[in-house]
């Protein structure tokens, strides 16, 4: 979770190879919103998002989960292993050990518990942002953040 | 609106990728999820069949198997699963179009699937079923789900 405290909560299910997930996050970056981004990755669809997702939660092992998700998103059309390895250098981070967690069962769960709970709470595709016990998916999401005052 | 729940599955002949058929005997002796599908390749069941895809061993794990049906050609079904890249089993009502969908009562005016969900019990009955409002809404897998 990210964002002022007392801002209003906005809960993103997304994924890092979905290019209107992309689009709702500069949206996002640039209001003052509290969020908190729950994994939905779909491989048939996004290939990589699984490992992306994987990669965010390595990071986050060493306090680098927004860092690494900001990273992930500017540059969508890196996502393979080498460019994941490059961002973790780039961030500092102990690149072995993030290789070694993003691999790990723990991190597996804990993008596999998100995408479960999203499935039980009804999502179906990504973006979907939950505003004030509202649901918008996709491009409805996406034009929520450009047109709200 | 789609079949019933509680009533029997109607007689219906559905065809396999290789081409045999698939018909009501075969949903005896498992849980069974139809998930009928306006057409192969459209925005909407693309995202749908990977997303169930995705959940293809809980619902495994859930005793149920899931087949899509629409009324394209055996062809048109493989080549879509093969582009997805996704292992749901599809089911063609191409021939004579529209009779299963019709006999599951989800035969839409256009000639196409209504998106609906019907879930038969081992025992040939159908135990849940669902029709979307419209071709363009998207079923959550939680309703499949709360069901099993």
């Amino acid at each position: 979770m990210r964002g002022p405290e007392d801002a209003p909560l906005v809960i993103v299910y997304g994924d890092y190879e979905c290019p209107f997930c992309a689009a709702l996050e500069v949206r996002l970056r640039a209001r003052p919103y509290r969020v908190a981004f729950r994994h939905f990755p779909v491989r048939s669809s996004h290939p990589r998002a699984e490992a992306a997702a994987h990669a965010a939660e390595a990071a986050a092992v060493q306090g680098a989960f927004w860092a690494m998700h900001d990273a992930l998103f500017d540059d969508q059309g890196r996502l393979e292993d080498p460019h994941l390895w490059a961002r973790a250098e780039r961030l500092g981070l102990d690149v072995e050990r993030f290789d070694a967690d993003r691999r790990s069962a723990a991190v597996a769960d804990r993008v596999r518990a998100d995408f479960r709970g999203g499935v039980r709470a009804g999502i179906v595709t990504t973006p979907t942002l939950l505003v004030d016990g509202r649901r918008y998916s996709g491009r409805t999401a996406i034009d929520l953040l450009t047109y709200t005052p | 609106m789609a079949v019933a729940a509680g009533t029997r599955a109607p007689e219906f002949s559905l065809a396999r990728a290789e081409g045999a058929p698939f018909t009501r005997d075969d949903l005896l002796g498992e849980t069974t999820v139809l998930v009928f599908y306006p057409f192969a390749f459209s925005p909407v069941c693309t995202d749908q069949l990977s997303l169930y895809d995705e959940l293809r061993d809980e619902f495994a794990a859930r005793g149920a198997t899931l087949y899509g049906v629409s009324c394209d050609a055996t062809y048109s079904q493989t080549a879509f699963r093969k582009q997805l890249g996704v292992e749901i089993e599809q089911l063609s009502d191409f021939e004579p179009k529209g009779a299963a969908c019709r006999a599951f009562d989800v035969l839409h005016p256009g000639g196409f699937p209504q998106r609906a969900l019907v879930i038969v019990d081992p025992d040939g009955i159908v135990r849940w079923s669902y029709q979307a409002e419209s071709p363009s809404e998207l079923p959550g897998a939680n309703l499949i789900f709360d069901h099993l």
